[in-house]
């Protein structure tokens, strides 16, 4: 079942979220079986920001009914150890490479956006302006004019595909969508995850060493979808949906809801294969004749 | 350093051959029949087919890490045993398990231990559930190295009979030794200390054992456990501080050079049992 995609041919719907699967540790972990069966039809690599991050202080995780809260802050090599150590090990990778960026200022994700557009290696960009575990990842991604401004510094900046991660913690991510569009992006992307909190049972104080974290998993599958059918009313581009995404049933919906790619997050930490198991059992289904909510 | 063995691709599922319990403790035996025989200190993810949540808590939802405690080959793969402790709604599920049911692994992940160095004795350290690794790694090195196990009381204590002849101590002094096994540790150490510690159990005996072994100048391998959503490398969420930064204890260890630590956290694990 291929698919364009902002100019490339991909050969099923099914990517990762970027920040569910490390392709390299994977790679540490299973060896050249990885390669073999890669899972997805596209490869998003985690967040890179300009410098090095550690990441927030442990625990980072809080699993919850269907679902987890993770509170990682973002940890990567930047910019520098990215281009150095990652890319020339994803640029192997049997699939076009998406690399995501985040930047604390316009002008950062301008930095970001510029090295990597020269990078033949670098089929396209996704631009994290919502991850909710970072202070300013809030800001650019809940408001339409802040988009707009970002997009009008970065857009100029790469013929690259440049893909926009929408937060699903905004009041109107439509409009969000619409101004990204507006500005020149080639795609949406949602949703990433939606604020959270767990409560330590033993000092009733927050568990997670970041307070607050993002909630992902099928406990975020109906929110997602309602999301994605929202902005793909709103937007002509193609629009990259997830959240929750653990069977070919899951990734049909999306699509049904105006999705053109879906991606897999939190079902890889459950079986690693699941992007290529989705993309399988999706190959395997036929929309449903009848229009959900029509007759019965 | 540390021995890897290479994941099969994917979650693949294996059923339960066996089942026994040693106190409260239950050991699981299934068939794999597409895994490589792991390596010691190796674990696996690990999830029942059926029911794998709808427990406390709408939970589990995720699998969980567990060191393998033996491993064996067969005609066709390997039969594996893996060593619970109910003690949350992942653990709880697990101890349900009855022969003929499914478990869903991935693995082996990680690292394993390493072979002492320099001709040093070999000295496992084990407290609770976490003697689980030690039990392959004494297989391993020809059942040939001294056990050193803690338990909590007589209740637990028959833990101690999956690795045959170890010394055990009990917190209420009901069975062996009473108090730490960090102090029959000490008493193995003054008596001959050209040793290499290779300890798994709670965060405070390993912290122990650590800071022993930083103050006679010991080797010591320790095998950690942290909340881990996926056991490859992907969710960067079981990472522990060393002395160069996080790393992720599901691909950098789970079994660390003491020396790397500057402590072993006390950080609750309740989210993943």
């Amino acid at each position: 079942m291929p698919v364009s995609f902002c100019g490339l041919e991909l050969e099923h719907p099914v990517i990762n979220a970027s920040g569910t699967f490390d392709a390299i540790a994977a790679e540490r972990a299973f060896g050249a079986a990885l390669h073999q069966r890669f899972p997805f039809s596209a490869y998003v690599s985690k967040t890179v920001t300009l410098k090095p991050r550690q990441g927030n202080p442990p625990p980072r995780l809080w699993e919850t009914a269907a679902g987890l809260i993770n509170s990682i802050g973002l940890p990567n090599k930047g910019l520098a150890g990215y281009l150095s150590q990652d890319l020339p090990k994803l640029a192997r990778l049997p699939v076009p490479l998406i690399v995501n960026v985040m930047g604390f200022s316009r002008e950062e994700v301008g930095e970001l956006v510029m090295a990597f557009s020269e990078r033949s290696e670098v089929a396209a960009l996704e631009l994290n302006v919502s991850c909710p575990n970072v202070e300013t990842g809030m800001l650019m991604g809940a408001d339409p004019g802040e988009i707009t401004a970002l997009l009008g510094h970065v857009r100029p900046l790469t013929s690259k595909p440049l893909i926009v991660k929408l937060t699903p913690n905004a009041s109107d991510v439509p409009a969000v969508a619409r101004a990204a569009e507006a500005a020149g992006a080639d795609a949406v992307s949602l949703i990433n995850t939606l604020r959270g909190m767990a409560v330590d049972p033993v000092t009733g104080r927050p568990w997670l060493g970041a307070g607050t974290g993002g909630v992902s998993g099928p406990a975020v599958r109906a929110v997602a979808l309602a999301q994605v059918q929202a902005v793909s009313v709103a937007v002509d581009v193609p629009v990259v949906g997830m959240g929750g995404v653990q069977r070919g049933r899951d990734a049909l919906d999306l699509l049904l809801a105006g999705a053109t790619l879906v991606a897999v997050g939190t079902e890889s930490f459950r079986d690693p294969a699941a992007g290529g198991r989705v993309a399988g059992e999706l190959a395997h289904l036929r929309p449903p004749m009848v229009a959900a909510g029509a007759g019965e | 350093m540390n021995s890897r063995v290479l994941a099969p691709f994917g979650r693949r599922a294996t059923r339960i051959t066996r089942r026994d319990t040693h106190g409260p403790y239950v050991v699981l035996s299934c068939h794999d029949p597409a895994g490589p025989l792991p390596a010691a200190g190796q674990f696996y993810m690990l999830a029942a087919r059926e029911r794998w949540g709808g427990g406390d808590g709408e939970r589990p939802f995720l699998p969980r890490a567990f060191s393998v405690l033996d491993a064996e080959p067969h005609p066709q793969g390997v039969h594996l045993r893996f060593l619970f402790d109910d003690v949350g709604p992942g653990t709880h599920r697990l101890c349900e398990l009855e022969v003929g049911e499914e478990l869903l692994l991935v693995g082996p992940l990680g690292n394993g231990f390493a072979p002492p160095r320099d001709g040093r004795r070999p000295l496992l350290v084990g407290g609770g559930v976490g003697i689980a690794p030690l039990v392959i790694w004494q297989r391993a090195l020809n059942f040939e190295a001294t056990a050193l196990l803690g338990f909590r009381d007589r209740a637990h204590a028959p833990g101690a009979s999956l690795l045959p002849r170890a010394a055990v101590a009990t917190d209420d002094g009901s069975v062996g030794h009473a108090g730490l096994v960090t102090e029959l540790l000490e008493a193995e150490l003054d008596r001959d200390g050209d040793a290499e510690v290779y300890a798994c159990g709670p965060p405070a005996m390993l912290e122990a054992v650590r800071v022993m072994c930083a103050q006679r100048e010991l080797p010591g391998q320790l095998a950690l456990e942290s909340g881990m959503a996926c056991g490859f490398g992907a969710c960067f969420g079981c990472v522990v501080p060393t002395r160069d930064g996080y790393v992720r204890l599901c691909v950098d260890g789970p079994v660390l050079e003491a020396a790397v630590l500057e402590a072993v956290g006390l950080e609750a694990v309740a989210s993943c049992r």
